[in-house]
């Protein structure tokens, strides 16, 4: 049954996704534009990694790409709020970890989606990277977006205004792009700035994908960054689904 | 046959100045077959108690029956059993009529053909056939009324819960959708639990009304036995019979203060 209602708010959700062209493409601009514009920046200077500029920056870009995306999706569901759509699917026997999972599901699909094209252009811009490395990088993005889009459907389900949902995501997410080294590598920087970031968990997950886009597989900072991606979307999802279950107080 | 019955089923709600009871304690039975207009003052607690009855909501305390399935351990089948219509509908208006039925359909677990049939018998039912391809936003209120009541009919609910079914349509839409609540009623056997702030069709819809205020059940009975009973006679309106009821407006010997 969870099988069936998830393939079903699935199918919905993707369906609205690809009415909406201009949507579809819309995220992938401005990681594009930091690829086109700040990425050339980048080619000749010292940043320690073991690859090329590019193996360094389009690792960032791509979960940049799933931050901004997935921790705006909840956007939605106040909008479907308003109509009243998410009521009348809470009154139909629909499993309730469905009409999370679904929606999460297609943001996955989605982003997954835009990171595809944001490589295909990085490869036109100079990137250079083995593809099972590349294959991580958008398994990274996926489970990212997982975690982020559950959160973000979770806190629109209780805040219910976009007044009150746009403000607290954009103090969420730039913190999190800047803590987490999604530009420029931290090791880069002072020890404490260093420090701090490793308590930031995207952090992690950067130094995992630019391990993989330099070919290590086998190296701590995948160990850590699965580790870290997994427990983060398993609770991500667990909070999501509580919500989804008790909401309308 | 009781297809709803509660006792003192409440709500409270937490906020930061402190709790508001919005539902204090309703005591309630509704008879299979029924069609019970519940009526109230703005902020009596009537949507809350409906989203009680179909599971959106929690209660905070007393218990529910709803068409044989206890509320707090079986919601699963108190949802397949009934249908609601929101205040605001609950359509997606970029999507087509067709669609928003087949999904429903889906979501009562449906097989993908039976939905797609489903969706045609409910279209025939409510004169939607012509729409069926049309996007949702394009409909007008009456007919976005009617696909609203297809899509919690889609599953042949016992019991329909409408909640201001009628608000903001025109007279004919309206005279419309009564005819459709009484043919449910009559040809199904369909129970109709609505509420409604129009007097005149709580008079003309309703075998049985009930009043709520402040979270309370506060009167229970046929429109003309409440009449009798709280506008002193049976010729009176129903307005001068509400108003007496909930001591508000017009009502003799208010003796609350009015606050400004």
């Amino acid at each position: 049954m969870l099988l069936h209602d998830t393939a079903l708010v699935y199918g919905r959700y993707l369906r609205q996704s690809l009415r909406s062209r201009f949507g579809l493409l819309f995220g992938v601009l401005m990681p594009l534009l930091y690829l086109v514009f700040f990425g050339p920046l980048l080619t000749g200077l010292p940043l320690g990694g073991r690859g090329s500029s590019w193996q360094l920056l389009v690792p960032g870009l791509l979960l940049q790409l799933a931050l901004f995306g997935a921790s705006f999706a909840g956007f939605s569901v106040i909008v479907e709020n308003g109509q009243g759509v998410i009521e009348r699917m809470r009154v139909t026997p629909v499993s309730r970890l469905a009409l999370l999972l679904g929606r999460v599901l297609r943001d996955a699909t989605l982003f997954v989606f835009q990171a595809v094209l944001l490589v295909l252009a990085a490869v036109v811009m100079g990137l250079r990277a083995p593809l099972p490395g590349v294959l991580v990088g958008f398994a990274f993005v996926a489970v990212l977006t997982v975690a982020l889009a559950s959160l973000s459907y979770a806190l629109a389900m209780k805040v219910r205004t976009p007044q009150e949902f746009g403000p607290t995501i954009n103090a969420l997410t730039m913190p999190s792009m800047l803590l987490s080294g999604l530009m420029l590598p931290m090791t880069l920087g002072p020890a404490w700035l260093d420090v701090l970031s490793r308590l930031m968990p995207l952090r992690h997950l950067v130094d995992a994908v630019r391990d993989a886009y330099t070919g290590a597989y086998a190296t701590a900072h995948m160990l850590y960054g699965s580790l870290v991606a997994v427990a983060f979307a398993a609770l991500a999802v667990t909070v999501g689904t509580r919500v989804f279950r008790t909401a309308g107080a | 046959m009781a297809i709803i019955s509660t006792a003192g089923l409440a709500r409270t709600f937490e906020t930061k100045r402190g709790p508001v009871q919005a539902v204090r304690g309703i005591d309630l039975t509704v008879r299979e077959g029924e069609i019970l207009g519940f009526l109230g003052p703005n902020g009596a607690g009537k949507t809350t108690t409906l989203r009680m009855l179909t599971t959106l909501l929690a209660p905070t305390g007393g218990a529910a029956t709803v068409a044989g399935h206890d509320l707090a351990r079986d919601p699963a089948g108190v949802r397949r059993a009934c249908g609601y219509v929101a205040q605001s509908g609950g359509v997606d208006g970029q999507i087509t009529v067709r669609e928003e039925l087949v999904t429903q359909g889906r979501l009562y677990r449906l097989p993908r053909a039976r939905a797609a049939e489903r969706a045609e018998e409910l279209a025939r039912d409510l004169d939607l056939t012509g729409l069926l391809d049309r996007r949702c936003a394009a409909l007008s209120g009456g007919q976005r009324r009617r696909l609203d009541i297809a899509m919690a009919l889609t599953h042949r609910p016992k019991l329909l819960f409408l909640d201001e079914p009628t608000t903001g349509l025109d007279p004919g839409s309206r005279a419309g959708l009564w005819d459709l609540v009484r043919r449910l009623r009559d040809e199904h056997g369909t129970t109709v639990f609505l509420t409604t702030h129009y007097l005149d069709e709580a008079d003309a819809l309703s075998d049985r009304l009930v009043v709520v205020d402040r979270g309370v059940v506060v009167a229970d009975g046929t429109p003309s036995a409440l009449k009798r009973e709280h506008g002193g006679s049976a010729d009176a309106s129903l307005q001068d019979t509400f108003l007496a009821i909930t001591g508000r407006g017009t009502a003799p010997a208010d003796p609350t203060p009015v606050a400004v």
